[in-house]
């Protein structure tokens, strides 16, 4: 899932200066399974944004809506009806979400709560961590199932570089991913693999190519 | 015009115990403090590495110092870090640094750079090390430019350095990797400062199982500390290297420190000289340059071819 946390409260009520009337939209999607943007989230954040304004003599007025998902126009559409008088949406989706309420609503003036942080998954209650660097040409085949691309702090796609030691990476206090590929090829037999030089990565398939779209012809439904 | 051949490779063809050492290019835009060093160090060694702005502090640029080691009779060995520049960037800086006169790099991935001060800096590591050393051979051997795209006249020749640690982990892999950089191409190699002597000698064992010593030059690398709390401080807070206690502890008992240090390094190279494999020693005086001549000397290396 997309994993994201709350921007600091000064922040978000500087982002909201001079804004009376305020849309605050939670989502259902994987912010609301990290704990950052689901419903809950979205009422306590609103709640806090009225106390803060009143305390500063500058009251603000909330209207609350959790989307299923703010990346999916179907459902960002069900907020067309809300906007009559407001003045700003907050969103508390992930960047995909923010940007498809500014897409729906071009009139609209539309804020982040959140930052967007990474692709990951929870390890324990109030623990996420990074797992998937998006990079467009997957190389956990070659790797053990451990990605360097992500999980290396300089991405070595070769092993690891000098500062691995006990296992920790020279950037306290994360693990180092070489070490961990090296467990697991070592338990799987599998260490001649480590061997091969492995190429120059095609980066333009990551982000580097520009903003990427996926076309899929055959589920396309011809208009 | 330069020549094409690197001395430091000819005079590993010829079979001499080859020494160098390492300039810390500054923090300001002078030169002359490298040409001044260089003046110093250059009969007492072989080439001098510059190092690319080590521990991710900027500093001035290893290209740069080594056209100010050229000028000062010496012979470059450019560091090059694949943290800061891409391929285009470090392709680009390779063909100005040959055509500046530099014959040697040594290629390598680089310090994080939160070690540094320029911590909010984006990292690059388009390549990593490894992929860096095949694009120098290929730009040397195939005469392309990493894309496959053909130099057509004026390919860069260098003599192609790697580093290796044998003090990091997983200790059972970095015999592996030195042989995937040789394999790669890369020609001579540096090791990280030894001071278990033991490992190192596990690891030269297990790199001659291999016969990696007979495919590159490997030259031991060594450094003297200056005073105990320099060792304890390396023990402690420098991943990838390991001080022995008992070099600690030799350190804290001694009356003159520095010269406590020198002897150290000293009966260090003394005995690297004598393990099967190693074909020279490069010696880190981080910070104590003026060092090196007494070293040199102590460890009877001298004179230099």
């Amino acid at each position: 899932m997309i994993v994201a946390e709350a921007k600091t409260l000064e922040e978000i009520l500087e982002s909201l200066q001079g804004m009376s009337k305020v849309l605050v939209v939670g989502c259902g999607g994987c912010v609301s399974v990290c704990l950052a943007g689901g419903e809950k989230e979205t009422g306590i954040l609103a709640s806090t944004l009225r106390m803060k304004r009143e305390l500063m003599g500058d009251p603000l007025e909330t209207v609350e809506e959790t989307l299923t998902r703010q990346c999916d126009p179907e459902y960002v559409q069900q907020l067309a009806k809300k906007l009559e008088g407001i003045d700003c949406i907050l969103s508390l989706a992930c960047g995909v979400g923010v940007q498809f309420l500014a897409e729906q609503f071009p009139q609209t003036w539309v804020v982040p709560a959140l930052n967007t942080l990474f692709a990951g998954a929870t390890m324990e209650h109030g623990l996420w961590e990074e797992r998937c660097g998006l990079c467009g040409e997957c190389v956990l085949a070659r790797t053990g199932g451990v990605c360097p691309v992500i999980r290396c702090a300089k991405s070595l796609l070769n092993g690891p570089c000098g500062g691995s030691q006990n296992g920790k990476c020279e950037v306290k206090p994360n693990e180092c991913a070489w070490q961990l590929i090296y467990n697991r090829m070592s338990e799987l037999g599998r260490v001649e693999l480590l061997l091969e030089v492995a190429g120059a990565k095609d980066w333009s398939k990551s982000r580097d190519g520009g903003p990427r779209k996926m076309v899929r012809e055959d589920v396309k439904i011809d208009g | 015009m330069a020549e094409e051949k690197s001395k430091l490779q000819s005079l590993f063809e010829q079979g001499e115990f080859a020494v160098t050492c390492e300039i810390g290019p500054p923090k300001n835009a002078q030169g002359d403090g490298i040409r001044k060093h260089t003046e110093h160090l250059k009969p007492f060694v072989d080439a001098v590495n510059l190092t690319d702005n080590q521990t991710a502090i900027v500093r001035l640029s290893s290209i740069g110092a080594g056209v100010h080691v050229l000028a000062a009779g010496g012979e470059p060995i450019i560091q090059m870090t694949t943290r800061d520049r891409n391929r285009i960037a470090l392709q680009s800086d390779l063909l100005g640094a040959y055509s500046l006169g530099v014959r040697n790099v040594l290629c390598l991935s680089g310090d994080h750079q939160t070690f540094g001060n320029h911590q909010e800096a984006k990292n690059v590591y388009d390549l990593d090390s490894i992929q860096l050393i095949k694009t120098v051979k290929d730009m040397r051997e195939a005469k392309v430019f990493q894309s496959g795209e053909v130099i057509k006249q004026g390919e860069p020749r260098f003599f192609i350095g790697a580093v290796a640690n044998p003090f990091a982990d997983p200790f059972e892999f970095r015999v592996l990797r030195l042989e995937k950089k040789i394999r790669a191409g890369a020609q001579f190699i540096q090791t990280q400062c030894i001071f278990d002597m033991e490992r190192f000698e596990a690891f030269m064992d297990l790199a001659r199982k291999r016969g990696l010593h007979q495919q590159a030059y490997i030259m031991a690398g060594v450094m003297p500390i200056k005073s105990a709390k320099a060792a304890k401080y390396m023990q402690k807070n420098v991943s990838g290297m390991l001080v022995p206690d008992g070099i600690v502890e030799k350190m804290s008992k001694a009356e003159d420190q520095p010269a406590e240090g020198v002897k150290l390094c000293i009966e260090q190279i003394k005995h690297l000289r004598t393990i099967p494999g190693v074909r020279g020693v490069h010696i880190m005086a981080v910070a104590w340059e003026e060092i090196v001549p007494e070293i040199v000397k102590g460890a009877g290396l001298l004179p230099r071819p």
